[in-house]
């Protein structure tokens, strides 16, 4: 059974994710900003996280660059979610390291496609 | 006291002084040389042994008439400021160094007239020096009680003589360039300024109030002698005639004497120096007056009936009291000052007698074809033997004419003579048509008239009127007396010379100006010294000059007088200032101009012009092509004017571009920044409604419960939605003006308690207590109850998210002052930074400065809030606290601030 690692501060977004990755056969880790998310990667290592940009405390891109520090966790795939969709944005988000940046709002088959093709 | 001891004090004094103005030779930048007040008491030189023991004898022997010699300094003061500061200008610009240079580059660099002012100056000053040595001389006596030997050698004047001159040779001519500063004199100068003014209020006080029993007591005591009264008012309206010509005399004294022309023009170093002078110079000479009435009345109380020189009265009364001590310092006072003027004089009048009257006619030849060491030498060599002869003259004539006149009468006698020189002098400055011819004609008669009516019978010793010359006239013509010339009968000898002389000065002046035009040159200055303002910058531009020239050949010239070195230099600043190639070899008009200054400095003006002329090929210039072109160059600088003015204002109005330019950059940054974070915040809720819908379409067997929720995100997201479009909207409305206020009468009490109500089950729910202190109370004003409600919730809120989590506490409490009231709300939660404390009433303060931190709520509520309560006329604002906390306050005007208006 796969592991994915949800990071977002938004409940109702993180809700719909919750249900459908877990219809889809995933163990779903949920975190509600940058630091909850680092606390959990502590203990667990997920195959893929989705990761929300802008969250109160820490950020997403801070938290990539954490996890990017961590040879245990180089191997776990990223993907961003963010509502912010500007170029440089998106840049930035592929630059630290994220396997795929998607914009919010999105379609959760079609992320949830991504996520399989990405764990392939 | 015997001579010996005097003579180590004055040998001692004497070194103080010369030591005074080597160290500030040496210190000749630093701010004790170059301030105003030392300039100003430099001004003081005004005040010779003639005030210091003359003012005594005359107010002694005939009351007030001390009075004109200060009171016309003191009136013409506020005028003297304005046109000083013009000749500071023009001397400047010129490189003038003596009065003489003045008048003489005014009517065209004339030869003739700057030799005809220097010998005028010589014949006016020289016995006024002598008059100095004299005082020195009788004081000196007194002071010992010894008698005048015959034998120079046993005179003591004779070796202050030689100090003296050797002093002022050494530091008045340490510079070839005469227009250069002497920071060690006037320093000197400045230092004795203030010793004779101490030492004379020093035996001012002893009289007044150690031998006599104050002001009262004199004049009380004097009152009773004979002629009291008459001496004391000024009598009728001859008299007042006679007030008035000497007032005009020490007027125009002020601006003529050589010394003066010296300290005030020549060794001024900074223009605004003459602000501090025009109240402390005045000052200086009230209250160096405010003693000599009654010190001469004391000396005519004791001395009654003793017959004593009256000049003497300050040494004479702590003598005879044997005050040692005082007696010498009074001396010294009475020596400071005729030797300041023996200083500044000799070097002024030596000044000129070398650069107007020795090297124009004299050794210019001579001067054409040598070295520059061997010229400098030469000029400067000219300078101390011009001091040293004058001295030397000036003690021969106190040797030789024994001078029985009083101190006063001689003192006069020189104003006179130097007044001639007030037309030419101030017809310089202020008209146009003054000419050469004019100039010349004018002083000759005024000195011939003056020589007749004054120095001859001052000379053959006649002042008394016994003699048959003076009673009678020359041949028995009556009209012709020399003391009632063409039956003028009314005037004293001095207001009657002064009278005649300058009116017959003036008339010729006058009349043959007028009638005979002066030559091109005359003219061209005759426009730089009216109008010096508008040439200030440029005044080479502003001089007419035709012919052909070679650069090459005036640097020639130059280099006899500069020196390599600074010609060199002085030509790249030429060059410079006015955009000139280097390579240009012909000169024109502004180089004749600037080469003719430089040399001014060393040799005068009119040997500068002179030689300049030997070296180029000079064209006769038409008058009204003189005009012509002076009009020209005129336009040329008020054009040049007004495209700098243009200019500058092209600049300014540029520079506001910049800004405004910068600012709507900034407004754009901002506007980018605030459709961001909208966008984003719209977003949000976007997402999540879609993410609900879409698993609600796509999944058919997801459980009831779930689907409920699902259905229930969608309905409050979609509400957040529409929240935020509201208040985008209303911050808008309010932003652009479109928000209308409806004030009417409310209890603010109520409202807050209702806006309570609202937010009290959320607070419930986090367990947070709400305290509203004053509860009870009404408190009535104007607003909009349902934007104020707005205002209350949106900070309940935040208090309510931001507040502690475990014992959560929200205050209110409100305050009423005069105008305003003042509601307070407090959470126990997290501080507030100061550097956001202005920040967080923006927009989406959080987004332009966390940029990628969620902020916490719309983003907009403060921002809202801040434009209600403005629109209501209040304020709101955050008060940092220092422990815990967050403290939100915000005013609104109160029932009658609102009524009143």
């Amino acid at each position: 059974m796969k592991k994915i690692l949800i990071v977002d501060d938004e409940p109702n977004i993180v809700m719909s994710l919750e249900y459908t990755f877990k219809k889809n056969n995933f163990e779903v880790f949920i975190a509600r900003d940058g630091q909850e998310a680092l606390d959990i990667l502590q203990n667990q290592l997920p195959d893929i996280i989705i990761l929300d940009v802008m969250m109160p405390m820490v950020d997403g891109y801070a938290t990539l660059e954490q996890i990017k520090k961590e040879e245990r966790l180089k191997h776990c795939k990223v993907i961003f979610l963010s509502a912010k969709n500007k170029e440089k944005d998106i840049e930035k988000g592929l630059s630290l390291g994220a396997n795929l940046y998607v914009t919010k709002p999105f379609s959760i088959k079609k992320l949830v496609e991504q996520v399989h093709e990405l764990l392939q | 006291m015997n001579s010996i001891g005097l003579l180590v004090i004055l040998a001692i004094y004497l070194s103080i002084l010369f030591y005074i103005a080597h160290w500030s030779e040496k210190k000749s930048h630093s701010k004790w040389t170059n301030n105003p007040y030392v300039y100003s008491f430099s001004l003081a030189v005004y005040c010779t042994a003639w005030t210091y023991y003359g003012s005594i004898g005359v107010a002694a022997d005939s009351g007030l008439g001390y009075l004109p010699i200060y009171v016309g300094p003191i009136l013409i003061i506020p005028v003297w400021m304005i046109i000083l500061k013009k000749i500071i200008r023009i001397s400047r610009v010129n490189k003038i160094s003596s009065i003489a240079d003045f008048i003489s580059l005014r009517y065209g660099n004339s030869r003739f007239l700057g030799a005809l002012v220097t010998i005028i100056c010589i014949i006016g000053i020289l016995p006024y020096i002598s008059l100095q040595l004299k005082s020195i001389s009788d004081t000196f006596h007194i002071v010992t009680k010894t008698q005048s030997s015959d034998n120079i050698f046993a005179d003591t004047t004779t070796y202050v003589c030689l100090a003296l001159s050797l002093f002022a040779s050494y530091y008045g001519t340490r510079y070839v360039d005469a227009s250069e500063k002497r920071r060690g004199i006037v320093t000197a100068v400045a230092m004795e300024s203030i010793l004779k003014l101490v030492f004379f209020i020093i035996i001012g006080v002893y009289v007044t109030y150690f031998v006599f029993d104050g002001f009262d007591d004199i004049y009380q005591k004097a009152a009773l002698l004979k002629d009291f009264d008459k001496k004391n008012s000024i009598g009728g309206i001859t008299n007042a005639i006679n007030w008035f010509f000497l007032s005009i005399l020490s007027m125009f004294a002020i601006f003529l004497l050589p010394r003066q022309f010296h300290t005030a023009i020549v060794e001024n170093n900074k223009e605004s120096h003459v602000h501090t002078a025009i109240w402390l110079f005045p000052l200086y000479l009230l209250i160096f007056n405010l003693f000599v009435f009654p010190i001469a009345w004391g000396g005519n109380i004791l001395f009654e009936g003793k017959n004593f020189n009256s000049d003497t009265y300050s040494l004479l009364i702590p003598q005879l009291f044997n005050n040692n001590t005082l007696t010498v310092i009074v001396f010294l006072g009475g020596f400071s000052a005729a030797i300041s003027m023996i200083i500044v004089s000799s070097i002024a009048l030596a000044t000129m007698l070398s650069n107007n009257l020795l090297i124009p006619y004299g050794f210019i030849g001579a001067l054409e074809n040598s070295s520059q060491q061997k010229n400098s030498k030469r000029i400067i060599n000219s300078r101390k033997i011009g001091i040293f002869s004058l001295v030397i003259l000036a003690y021969v004539i106190y040797r030789i004419f024994i001078l029985d006149y009083s101190l006063v009468s001689i003192g006069l006698v020189s104003f006179v003579v130097i007044a001639q020189l007030a037309p030419a002098f101030f017809g310089a400055i202020f008209w146009r048509r003054g000419s050469k011819k004019g100039a010349v004609t004018g002083i000759i008669l005024g000195f011939i008239i003056c020589f007749y009516t004054l120095l001859i019978p001052y000379a053959i010793g006649i002042t008394k009127s016994t003699s048959l010359f003076i009673q009678n006239g020359p041949w028995e013509i009556a009209l012709l007396k020399p003391f009632q010339l063409f039956g003028l009968d009314y005037l004293d000898p001095i207001p009657h010379a002064v009278f005649w002389s300058l009116l017959i000065n003036f008339l010729s002046y006058f009349a043959i100006s007028v009638s005979f035009k002066g030559n091109y040159r005359e003219r061209n200055y005759a426009e730089m010294y009216v109008d010096i303002d508008k040439y200030i910058t440029n005044h080479e531009d502003a001089f007419i000059w035709k012919g052909t020239a070679y650069i090459s050949d005036i640097q020639k010239v130059l280099l006899r007088f500069l020196g390599e070195e600074r010609t060199k230099r002085a030509l790249t600043i030429f060059n410079l200032k006015y955009n000139i190639d280097k390579d240009v070899t012909t000169a024109d008009a502004r180089f004749i101009k600037f080469a003719e200054n430089l040399l001014t400095g060393h040799i005068g003006t009119a040997s500068a012009k002179i030689l300049i002329s030997s070296v180029v090929q000079e064209d006769k210039i038409s008058l009204p092509e003189v005009l012509r072109i002076l009009e020209e160059s005129k336009e040329n600088i008020i054009i040049n004017r007004k495209l700098t003015d243009t200019s500058n204002e092209l600049k300014k109005i540029s520079e506001q571009l910049k800004n405004a330019n910068q600012e709507l950059v900034n407004k754009d940054i901002q506007k980018d920044e605030f459709l961001d974070t909208v966008t984003h915040e719209l977003r949000t809720p976007i997402t999540a409604i879609r993410a609900a819908s879409e698993i609600l379409h796509d999944d058919d067997d997801i459980p009831e419960e779930l689907r409920k929720q699902f259905l229930q995100n969608i309905i409050s997201e979609s509400d957040r939605l529409n929240r935020l479009i509201d208040k985008i909207l209303d911050l808008e409305k309010f932003e652009t003006g479109k928000q209308k206020i409806y004030l009417s009468k409310n209890n603010i009490i109520k409202t807050i308690q209702k806006t309570i109500e609202s937010v009290n089950q959320l607070a419930k729910n986090k367990g947070i207590a709400i305290e509203f202190k004053d509860s009870s109370k009404e408190i009535r004003a104007f607003y909009d109850e349902e934007r104020i409600v707005q205002v209350i919730h949106n900070l309940l809120s935040n208090a309510i998210k931001f507040c502690s989590e475990t014992a959560g506490k929200i205050t209110i409490s409100i305050l009423e002052n005069d105008t305003n009231i003042e509601v307070k709300i407090y959470n126990n939660g997290k501080t507030i930074k100061i550097e956001d404390a202005d920040a967080i009433f923006d927009k989406f303060y959080q987004s332009r400065n966390q940029n990628i931190k969620k902020p916490i709520g719309s983003g907009l509520g403060l921002a809202i809030c801040k434009q209600i309560v403005e629109h209501h006329k209040g304020s709101i604002w955050t008060e940092i606290n220092k422990t815990e906390g967050a403290t939100f306050i915000f005013t609104l005007p109160n029932y009658i601030t609102t009524e009143n208006n």
